[in-house]
């Protein structure tokens, strides 16, 4: 593929913006709320799977269906709840990646959710299942007001890239207005020293809920995102790198800065896709089906290096890194 | 009455069979336990290990045709030789960084691991040099060479890994340390030095359960340890961090419930696609409801 194709680039901008929105999911709960959690991208996959089987299987309308999957996502934030209180936050995280890995082994063995070949699958072996025939017009409605504005550069992904950018836009500025108030100043007391402010009067435990409720939303809504953006998924969509895709957007941009994390998406984005075109010695001797393993290589030692080198990322700050506890 | 006879015999096969993959998730168990315990290191890259050491003992067994007791000592040596290195190139210098930063180092240094084997030795799976289809008659259970060798291996590891764990000066000094490190430390014994063995040992049995692993599964991809990590992890937890004989019996116990849940007197048998999710639900309750373990006692954790 063409270095230089536009339409490519504005698919790795999508991607690295549903990938942002999951970063500032985990952000909520790591970096704000202190709690570890390894199986991040359970919120993704639960919503996605709830949204597309109410609209397969029970003809729900597809902005109730995202609702409910959104929903899905925050009851299972609340549930992780239970955990979150109880496990420090070592335990915390392999109870969450199990918990993350189980939802993938049980939609990829369920017969409801189609099994291993995913959405499609969802009527049977069959039927062809879909659950963007909703979300098609919409889409290309906006296409058409955007290719007046911009022109031809407007394409489906177009829309969906600026859909997705200013969704993250929007929230990051809101989330940062949250960290700034009382609520968010508390947040950081918690984290920091949870004995301290309790004895402040501060409900701890409540706090550690919203945190995992805000996270779910956010995480719900980048898995439905996700699914429109790809049309059709399957359990292998949601492996447990993905969490780790949102760590490292963080460590990145910089574990406790709020605005950093589209800098870290946007790297992550290149870093991913980048691999792709690197066709220099001695990248030249992987050939392209073995690509895919050359990417998490190198994410995976991206990760190792940034941890052991500046896991404060770019711009944070060292005296304020909970990883250091 | 056949039926019945048939049942009797399947139990002891499926016994048989967890009583293997329990010895084989009892050593790498046990290596993950005494690193967690001693060197704060929840390792998440533990099945990476594993795997490495099912394609050591592929390159000598398959491709250089050595014997398989070679092939045995030779994967050992090289899983123990990469843990030793891991630990002085990466994980010494950087003790001491907080339990979720290591984790999160040792989910990178897992990918590294994983696809440099994808990338090096293909996604084909790959099988032993054994014969897949010979059958040996032990009088209560019929078992395959591969099966006969990790049974064979599975009882002279274990015992031997417990007397050492018991008697040796070594053995004792690494549970005096996962036990409490403070009162070792004033004891006299160099905790940090002791990090050395700790990866020896857990590098050898990782070695070891994945050749065994990959031997039981009758072929394998670089996926093999990853796909039992989360079973290890439990073994950990099962057996009380730092807790090398919980670890041992952790592991036997796993190892015989995953396969006996499948017999069909037991509540008609989990059909087996669903034996990790036991392993899953068994873990996030146990780390609930006993994150201290079976044998451990309750302190501040």
């Amino acid at each position: 593929m063409d270095i230089l194709n536009p339409a490519f680039w504005v698919f790795v901008g999508v991607v690295a913006g549903i990938y942002g929105l999951l970063a500032l999911a985990l952000y909520v709960q790591f970096s704000m709320a202190g709690l570890p959690n390894f199986g991040h991208v359970a919120f993704m996959a639960l919503a996605a799977y709830t949204m597309a089987l109410l609209v397969i299987r029970a003809d729900v309308a597809l902005v109730w269906a995202g609702v409910a999957g959104i929903a899905a996502a925050v009851a299972l934030g609340l549930l992780l709840g239970i955990p979150s209180v109880r496990l420090r936050a070592n335990y915390l995280a392999i109870a969450t990646v199990a918990g993350s890995e189980m939802i993938r082994y049980l939609s990829t063995n369920l017969n409801l959710t189609g099994g291993a070949v995913g959405s499609v699958g969802m009527l049977g072996p069959t039927h062809f299942a879909t659950y963007t025939n909703a979300w098609q017009p919409f889409i290309e409605s906006i296409t058409a007001a955007l290719r007046h504005a911009v022109g031809s550069v407007a394409t489906t992904d177009f829309s969906m890239f600026c859909l997705v950018w200013v969704t993250l836009g929007l929230l990051l500025m809101l989330f940062r207005r949250l960290e700034r108030s009382p609520w968010g100043r508390v947040m950081k007391a918690i984290r920091e020293d949870e004995e301290a402010a309790a004895s402040l009067g501060k409900h701890v435990e409540a706090y550690k809920l919203q945190a995992l409720v805000l996270g779910g939303i956010v995480g719900g809504l980048a898995g439905i995102l996700w699914a429109l953006e790809i049309g059709v998924f399957s359990p292998d969509d949601f492996q447990p790198t993905l969490t780790f895709y949102a760590y490292l957007i963080l460590i990145l941009g910089g574990m406790n800065r709020v605005w950093a994390i589209p800098v870290g998406a946007v790297l992550f984005g290149v870093l991913y896709s980048g691999t792709r075109f690197l066709s220099f010695f001695p990248l030249s001797l992987v050939d392209t089906g073995e690509r895919a393993y050359l990417r998490l290589l190198i994410v995976g030692l991206v990760l190792v290096l940034l941890m052991a080198v500046r896991p404060q990322g770019m711009f944070g700050k060292r005296e304020e890194l909970l990883l250091e506890k | 009455m056949l039926n019945e006879w048939h049942m009797g015999s399947l139990l002891l096969q499926l016994i048989y069979n967890g009583l293997v993959e329990g010895a084989i998730l009892a050593l790498t168990g046990l290596g993950a336990t005494l690193v967690w315990g001693i060197q704060r290191v929840a390792n998440f890259a533990h099945g990476d290990y594993m795997t490495l050491g099912a394609y050591v003992a592929f390159l000598l067994d398959v491709t250089w045709s050595t014997n398989p007791v070679v092939a045995a000592i030779g994967t050992v040596v090289a899983t123990a030789a990469l843990a030793v290195g891991l630990h002085f190139i990466l994980l010494r210098p950087l003790r001491g960084r907080g339990l979720v930063a290591l984790s999160l180092i040792t989910v990178g240094l897992g990918l590294v691991l994983r696809n440099a084997l994808f990338l090096v030795a293909g996604s084909q799976p790959r099988q032993y040099a054994f014969n897949q289809t010979a059958v040996i008659d032990l009088g209560f259970v019929r078992v395959a060479p591969a099966e006969l060798w990790t049974g064979i291996a599975a009882i002279t590891a274990v015992p031997a890994v417990a007397a050492m764990l018991a008697w040796t000066p070594l053995g004792k000094t690494m549970r005096a340390v996962a036990d409490n490190r403070d009162l070792a430390e004033i004891s006299g014994i160099d905790t940090d030095g002791i990090g050395l063995y700790v990866w020896i040992v857990a590098g050898a049995l990782a070695g070891l359960g994945g050749a065994m692993l990959a031997l039981v599964q009758g072929t394998f991809d670089p996926n093999l340890g990853f796909n039992v990590l989360f079973l290890i992890l439990t073994v950990v937890v099962l057996g009380g961090i730092g807790n090398a004989f919980g670890a041992l019996l952790g592991g036997l116990v796993l190892g015989v419930v995953m396969e006996v849940s499948t017999w069909p007197p037991f509540f008609g048998g989990v059909p087996t696609q669903y034996q990790p999710v036991v392993g899953f639900v068994v873990l996030i309750l146990l780390l609930m409801f006993r994150p201290q373990g079976i044998l451990g006692r309750a302190r501040v954790l």
